[in-house]
């Protein structure tokens, strides 16, 4: 059997999660990838595919009724080959996490979220309990529809493959949702989920222009993702794609900096992960303290700038 | 507009679940349970469409053991007409709630079901969508705004790179993220008020669910802990372990 991962993309590029998926993939041992390129105008993206290493086949349906991601029409494009495979696995995005389980329900067949570890063909490791515990879950369905946490994959490398290219015909609009619009946070910092380096804020900072003020210059000059725990973002401190926890952004970087963010559970569950953490807190019984690497018990405002100008 | 809002009793969200040492499952016996905070967000969006005049009446549904009764009455103290009970003991997946729910929505005819995103217990993040496909129903997950217009919702999501507003025809199915509302506090009255409200319960044979698990869970266990770290003293040391020992910079 052949296992089928749906790319992330927005037509014109790969978004890094495909690699991570593609890794997934491989490890469901199940023969050959094949990834679908779902979109409008998406030959780029779907040449980008073709050169991911490990990939087989890439499959694309151009259509605009494809254009805008809705879950109805991606999810019915997702069925239209559905039965060729034994898995299919998309990446925990909010993309994947709308479509998958609308692909699984019409398939009668379980979902399994947010996979961090694949142990044979059919039984996958996923946490549950905002990561408190690690269950290992057992499939007995034909087909295994499955989102990937990406930071438990590493990526497989983006260029070496040369996949053959293949046109699906693109199905026709459910006539049922329509995109009415968007609001992009335009930044010229990495995504937080790609980023090697993320500095993050809480609270204490106290006002969205402190935030900008205090964090910005440090992400600067460590090229990093700028992140954000819930209570900054419900504040307004922070855009809401910021935010990194157990239901916001995952993220498992080299380096994540934690500047007045207490470290309840649920944010803890979204970058306990990384590699290093450092946290910067006044509160010395700040239990974000109990998963950093480094801990400076200091007021950020002082800290942070004399920390960028030390960089 | 009749609302229909499915809710989940979990462990509530301040506690911190051990797992059995038996590899079966997490410890929830005597933990506190609460309602799913996001559907908790849901009950509240509906109550305020009702309150706007967009809403006639709200259902809230839930499916599990008797115990549910009480999340129930959360919901109608917060402000849901009636409830609905499907009650098993069995273990319920998100197909097999999406199912239970199906049914219901046959039988109720709501115009919008609106739900949490997902159940802070087993964090699947599935039974909305579920719902929609099988239900044949457009869906706006992870809402952050909704807002009724004629025989439409438009919702504004929250998704990887900021907000996007889709518009869907009705009936259709909402999923709620946490900045769509901050619910209201339950007053003592209106929890008085509840315990009279209807409450219905059904079995899944009743709806003709089949509810028998997919997955079955083979072990459950403690993840991997992080080695203790070290305080330092100021942001010169700060920087010289991160240069020289984490080399991470």
């Amino acid at each position: 059997m052949t296992v089928l991962v749906i790319a992330e993309h927005d037509h014109a590029t790969l978004k890094p999660a495909t690699l991570n998926t593609v890794t997934a993939g491989i490890a469901c041992q199940s023969g050959d990838v094949h990834v679908l390129v779902a979109g409008a105008n998406a030959a780029e993206a779907a040449k980008a595919a073709a050169q991911v290493a490990g990939v087989a086949k890439v499959i694309v349906a151009d259509s605009p009724s494809l254009a805008e991601n809705l879950a109805e029409n991606v999810a019915a494009q997702v069925l239209a080959i559905a039965q060729n495979y034994s898995h299919i696995l998309f990446p925990a995005t909010a993309n994947g996490k709308n479509v998958a389980p609308r692909v699984a329900a019409k398939l009668d067949v379980a979902q399994i979220s947010d996979i961090t570890k694949v142990d044979s063909p059919d039984t996958f490791e996923r946490p549950i309990y905002a990561g408190n515990a690690i269950a290992i879950v057992q499939s007995s369905d034909s087909i295994k529809v499955v989102t990937v946490r990406t930071t438990g994959f590493d990526a497989a490398a983006a260029t070496g493959g040369s996949a053959q290219v293949e046109s699906a015909e693109g199905v026709a609009d459910s006539g049922k949702s329509a995109f009415v619009g968007r609001e992009v946070t335009k930044s010229e910092r990495p995504e937080l989920t790609a980023a090697k380096i993320i500095v993050s804020g809480g609270r204490a900072l106290g006002s969205a222009e402190k935030f900008t003020e205090v964090m910005a210059p440090l992400a600067d000059k460590l090229n990093a993702g700028l992140g954000a725990s819930r209570a900054a973002v419900d504040a307004g401190y922070a855009p809401n794609d910021w935010q990194v926890g157990q239901t916001g952004k995952i993220v498992a970087p080299q380096l994540y900096i934690a500047c007045g963010i207490s470290g309840a559970i649920q944010h803890l569950a979204g970058m306990k992960d990384s590699k290093v953490i450092v946290a910067i807190n006044k509160d010395e019984e700040a239990p974000i303290f109990s998963v950093a690497d480094y801990g400076l018990v200091a007021d950020l405002f002082v800290a942070v700038p004399e920390l960028v100008k030390a960089l | 507009m009749k609302i229909l809002v499915p809710v989940k009793r979990v462990v509530d969200y301040n506690v911190k679940v051990r797992v059995k040492s038996d590899g079966t499952g997490v410890d929830i016996a005597n933990v506190k349970m609460s309602m799913n905070p996001f559907d908790e967000i849901a009950v509240e969006e509906a109550v305020r469409l009702k309150e706007k005049g967009v809403a006639t009446e709200i259902i809230a549904v839930s499916c599990g053991d008797a115990k549910c009764q009480e999340t129930l009455r959360t919901a109608m103290a917060i402000g849901a007409d009636r409830g609905i009970l499907v009650e098993t003991t069995e273990e319920l997946q998100p197909l097999a709630v999406a199912k239970l729910l199906k049914a219901l929505v046959d039988k109720e005819q709501p115009q919008l079901i609106i739900l949490g995103k997902q159940a802070i217990d087993d964090d699947n993040n599935q039974t909305g969508q579920m719902l929609a496909a099988l239900a044949d129903l457009p869906q706006a997950t992870f809402a952050s705004k909704v807002e009724a217009a004629g025989d439409k919702v438009n919702v504004t999501r929250e998704v990887d790179g900021g907000l996007e507003t889709i518009s869907l025809s009705l009936p259709a199915v909402i999923t709620t993220d946490l900045r769509l509302n901050e619910p209201r506090y339950v007053t003592l009255p209106n929890i008085m008020k509840a315990k009279k409200k209807q409450l219905d319960t059904f079995k899944p044979a009743d709806l003709g669910v089949d509810v028998k698990p997919r997955l079955k869970t083979l072990k459950v266990s403690e993840p991997p802990k992080r080695g203790a770290g070290i305080k330092v003293p100021d942001v010169a040391t700060l920087v010289d372990k991160l240069k020289n020992e984490a080399k991470v910079i």
